[in-house]
């Protein structure tokens, strides 16, 4: 739905090739397409469509090679890349396919590794750490290790980790692509919950028309081109 | 420190196999490069503390040894009596003419015969050399074919305790006491009367002279006067530093066999090092694709990785060290090149060894992790994160 | 044959891994191998040594000298065919650190060293010039010493200023010949202190004898002693090799220390090299069950792996022990007189090679029993 409210993400005819070899590879051209605050996007397209790719580039893992790209009226292809890392810290929750949790650490540390960028007393961090980890219903689990996990309780663990810097945007890429129906069904319930109830905006990249119902607006790729032209 | 410790130093136990072997490469080259320093710490230890800072050394001119050197007797009256030199309790001048022999022993250790210093002094011999005690037995009678010997040729030489005899020069020479000389050079040297010995050995010269000269000033004018006077064909150092420049042959060498042992091993174990960072990196790409997308910047993967060499290295050091602390418990003996006699000494630890040593470690790990590292930092997020 | 494909193609996937182990191998092979050329050059003087000629010196110590009058004593011992005076001078030129050796020899030094090349001319002109001395072709090179150059030492036995004039260059026989001395006239030692330190005056270092038959070496040395036991100054005798290795004897720790070393250089490599074995052997899990799952037995699997860790050894090995030579002679330069003659002899190219197939193979033991037990059903599973 359009809000009055200027839209959170806003690309305008942004485009990105890599280099494969001496060849060079368009994976997207032209997209210009906005992303209201609070809103849940899936994003979906066949393989090789570019969707990870305008993830990436929305998240500020990778810059577009030309257009615009302003999330919350920032230009972020404009920044350099130790202020891009900082906009990110604070801006931007991660959730992966395959967790992306570091093995050698607990639970708790790792939904506590992003605020070991702030400048928060320990004791700071317990708390939040512990607030954000019941939120997940992992309140028992804190000291556990990723591999004494399964596979649900793991990426629960990558949804807190996204959480704790109350960032106002979320992207997951395939977040229940590893996952059986029923945890894949829990992880979906909680991205609808942060949406409805703390306001974060979410782009979820996926191919399994089960997740993109839980969402609330559909966008299209194909071929590096948006079939619908813009989210709602 | 932003990237945590905890997960630098988990990560390097995760893989305990590889990081105890990488460790223990470096603490091999450790133990090394710390034992060669505890062995020419414990050379200098042995000679500077032979001497005394009081005494002064006279020898001929030109002799670099006292086995070189020959002082007749009027040269050496005549010395005894300048105006610099201390007086001892009885009225005279605290010194002794001393003349030093080799002879030859079995070493116990080795069957071979080794050549022992024995050193004939004046009865002030002993006074002036506080550091020496008896820790056994009772000190030579002046006059008499007793001698005494050192502590490390009682230890190391077979038919040395007192109530022994020695045969050498056409005389048997009974033992009657030990002295240790607080791990010095005289530990390994066996004393006796010196007109007897000389008259044994048909020498009619002394080979130096040991005077007490506290004063610096005094020193000054003793060295000076000698030096001007034509009849005197002989120098005059300060003690320390006599025992000192008769070792620089064998300290040298024993650094620079250090040094190029050290260099060398420590190329190998970084070698070892570089290899197990860039695995070590290898199999965490995608960890750090996602340590950067979560935000940390280049320079915490960098430092993160340095980090963890530096750790390796430390662990390697602290190992190594400890072995090498172990070598204290040995003693080392050799002919010393110059003088040309038996030398024992032992292995010591100062905390400047124990400093550079551990400096030294970490060096290593830093050199060896450090192109891994730059590897992690340079990685970008997109493709870190598509290596699962 | 396809098992040597199989361990090329393998060790050259991780490019820069087996590069740096390579390079690892060459460096302790190369350290190994100039270790124990310096403990070998230690022993060049016994190796250099005639059996055919005995020293006689004092019982006491080398320190003491013994009087000349024993030289015709000497003779007349049964088997003695000639008898060299020799006395260790000791001088030093310009700087202590220049040390070389040089001696005071009898006129028939050189007839009992045939190991030494000198021209006629040059003999005849030595034998005439009471100053003149003869330096060896290695001392000659370093100093750049030429017949008719003026070499002035200073005493430290016998103190003064010594000026001796070149009157021959010495050459050796054969590499082993140490040709790194100055030697002059006895003669002339012996009036100039009877001069200057009239003590020191008609003493003899050591006497070198040589003996008809090598075989009655012993024999003869015990008669020699015999003359002169009770006398004021007992002798000793015995073989020149018994005597150079005395000399060796006196540091026998700090070599037993080397040889130590040497070998730790090795340990430290093996841990490398088993290190990267292991890393690699782990890396590879899947791919040895799948080879399994194929039909290859565990010993196909073990051998692959020995294979290549024996490989890289013997590469890295061999670059080390083509390096060892340039570096010998490097530190040779750098060593300047310590070692006259440093050689990398046949015993340590073998000892090189055998610990460099050593190490490949303990370096491998762990990875391979490990491969061969991989489990296929478990191996398969660490893919994806």
């Amino acid at each position: 739905m359009n809000d009055a409210r200027p839209p959170l993400v806003e690309l305008s005819h942004v485009a990105k090739s890599y280099r494969r070899g001496n060849q060079i590879v368009p994976v997207l051209t032209d997209i210009t397409l906005d992303i209201g605050e609070g809103d849940f996007v899936a994003l979906m397209g066949p393989s090789g469509s570019g969707k990870s790719t305008l993830l990436n580039l929305v998240a500020g893992i990778d810059r577009p090679d030309s257009g615009e790209l302003r999330v919350g009226g920032l230009d972020i292809s404009q920044l350099a890349e130790a202020q891009l890392a900082e906009w990110r810290a604070a801006n931007v929750g991660f959730i992966f396919q395959f967790y992306n949790l570091m093995p050698v650490l607990t639970a708790f540390e790792n939904v506590e590794l992003p605020l070991m960028l702030t400048h928060l007393s320990r004791r700071e961090r317990r708390e939040r750490v512990e607030l954000v980890l019941d939120m997940v219903n992992l309140g028992d689990r804190t000291s556990h290790y990723p591999s004494e996990l399964s596979g649900g309780q793991q990426q629960r663990v990558a949804i807190a980790r996204a959480l704790i810097a109350d960032p106002v945007l979320i992207v997951a890429d395939e977040p229940t692509g590893d996952l059986d129906r029923a945890s894949a069904t829990d992880v979906l319930a909680m991205l609808q919950r942060m949406n409805a109830e703390l306001g974060k905006t979410i782009i979820m990249v996926t191919h399994d028309a089960h997740a993109a119902g839980a969402a609330r607006s559909l966008v299209h790729l194909e071929k590096g081109e948006l079939i619908d032209g813009h989210a709602g | 420190m932003a990237i945590p410790l905890t997960y630098i130093a988990r990560n390097l136990w995760t893989r305990r196999l590889t990081t105890a072997l990488t460790a223990g490469g470096m603490a091999l080259v450790i133990f090394v490069f710390a034992t060669v320093q505890m062995l020419d710490a414990g050379l200098t230890k042995t000679l500077v503390s032979t001497g005394e800072p009081d005494n002064a050394v006279v020898i001929r001119k030109g002799a670099e040894t006292e086995i070189q050197s020959s002082i007749d007797h009027q040269q050496a009256n005549a010395l005894e009596m300048h105006p610099a030199v201390a007086l001892g309790p009885d009225g005279r001048p605290l010194v002794s003419k001393e003349a030093v022999v080799l002879i030859s022993l079995v070493k116990t250790s080795t069957g071979k015969p080794s050549n022992v210093v024995i050193r004939g002094v004046s009865p002030a011999g002993l006074a002036l050399r506080p550091h020496v005690t008896l820790v056994a037995g009772r000190p030579f009678v002046p006059g008499s074919s007793e001698i005494v010997v050192g502590s490390a040729i009682a230890k190391g030489f077979s038919g040395t305790r007192p109530g022994d005899s020695l045969h050498f020069a056409q005389r048997d020479w009974t033992i009657v006491g030990i002295f240790d000389a607080g791990g010095s050079g005289f530990d390994s040297e066996i004393w006796g009367d010196v007109d007897q010995l000389m008259q044994s050995f048909r020498r009619t010269s002394y080979s130096s002279m040991v005077l007490r000269i506290p004063s610096a000033d005094g020193f000054a004018r003793f060295k000076a006067d000698i030096d001007v006077d034509p009849r005197l064909t002989d120098e005059a150092k300060r003690e320390q530093t006599f025992y000192g420049d008769q070792s620089k042959a064998l300290s040298t060498f024993i650094n620079i066999l250090g040094i190029t042992l050290s260099t060398i091993f420590s190329i190998a174990a970084m070698i070892g090092a570089m290899i197990t960072m860039y695995a070590s990196v290898a199999n965490r790409v995608a960890e750090i694709g996602t340590l950067r997308a979560l935000g940390f910047k280049r320079t915490n993967v960098l430092a993160a990785f340095l980090l963890e060499a530096l750790l390796l290295g430390f662990v390697g050091g602290v190992a190594g060290l400890a072995c090498a602390s172990l070598m204290q418990f040995a003693s080392f003996s050799t002919t010393n090149f110059q003088t040309f006699s038996d030398l024992s000494f032992r292995f010591v630890l100062t905390p400047a060894i124990v400093v550079k040593t551990l400096v030294f470690s970490l060096v290593m790990g830093l050199v060896g992790g450090f192109l891994p590292a730059m590897r992690a930092a340079r990685l970008k997020i997109v493709d870190a994160l598509r290596a699962q | 044959m396809y098992v040597l494909k199989l361990i090329a193609r393998n060790a050259l996937r991780h490019r820069l891994r087996t590069l740096l182990t390579v390079l690892g191998l060459t460096i302790a092979v190369l350290a190994f191998g100039l270790l124990h050329t310096v403990v070998d050059a230690w022993y060049a003087g016994a190796a250099a040594a005639s059996s055919g000629r005995l020293v006689t010196r004092n019982a006491i110590s080398l320190v003491f000298p013994l009087p000349v009058s024993y030289e015709n004593r000497i003779r007349g011992v049964d088997g003695v065919t000639a008898v060299v005076r020799s006395n260790w001078f000791g001088g030093i030129y310009r700087d202590p650190k220049n040390f070389f050796a040089s001696f005071a020899v009898s006129e028939n030094y050189l007839d009992l060293y045939p190991e030494f090349i000198l021209p006629a001319q040059q003999r005849a002109d030595y034998d005439r010039d009471r100053r003149g001395c003869l330096v060896g072709r290695q001392l000659a090179t370093q100093f750049g010493f030429k017949v008719g150059d003026v070499i002035p030492l200073k005493g430290t036995i016998y103190p003064g200023t010594w000026d001796f004039v070149v009157r021959g260059i010495l050459d050796g026989r054969d590499d082993s010949t140490i040709t790194r001395q100055l030697v002059f006239h006895w003669d002339y030692l012996n009036e100039t202190v009877r001069k200057r330190t009239p003590k020191q005056a008609d003493q003899v270092g050591v006497f070198v004898l040589g003996v008809a038959n090598p075989d009655d070496g012993a024999a003869i040395a015990r008669n020699v002693d015999a003359v002169f036991k009770n006398s004021l100054a007992e002798t000793l005798t015995e073989t020149e090799q018994a005597f150079q290795l005395g000399f060796v004897a006196m540091s026998n720790q700090i070599i037993a220390a080397i040889r130590l070393v040497s070998y730790v250089v090795i340990l430290i490599i093996m841990a490398v090299m088993a290190n990267a074995m292991a890393m690699s052997a782990r890396e590879r899990t899947a791919e040895y069950a799948t080879l399994k799952a194929l039909g290859f037995g565990p010993g196909f699997l073990a051998l692959i792996v020995f294979g290549e860790s024996v490989v890289i050894a013997v590469a890295g090995g061999g670059l080390g022990i083509l390096a060892t030579p340039p570096a010998a002679s490097l530190f040779k330069q750098a060593a300047g007189g310590i070692f006259p003659v440093f050689k990398v002899s046949t015993e340590t190219v073998v000892l090189q090679a055998a610990c460099s197939v050593a190490v490949g193979f303990a370096a491998a033991l762990v990875p391979a029993w490990q491969a061969a037990r991989v489990r296929v059903v478990e191996g398969l599973r660490a893919i994806g």
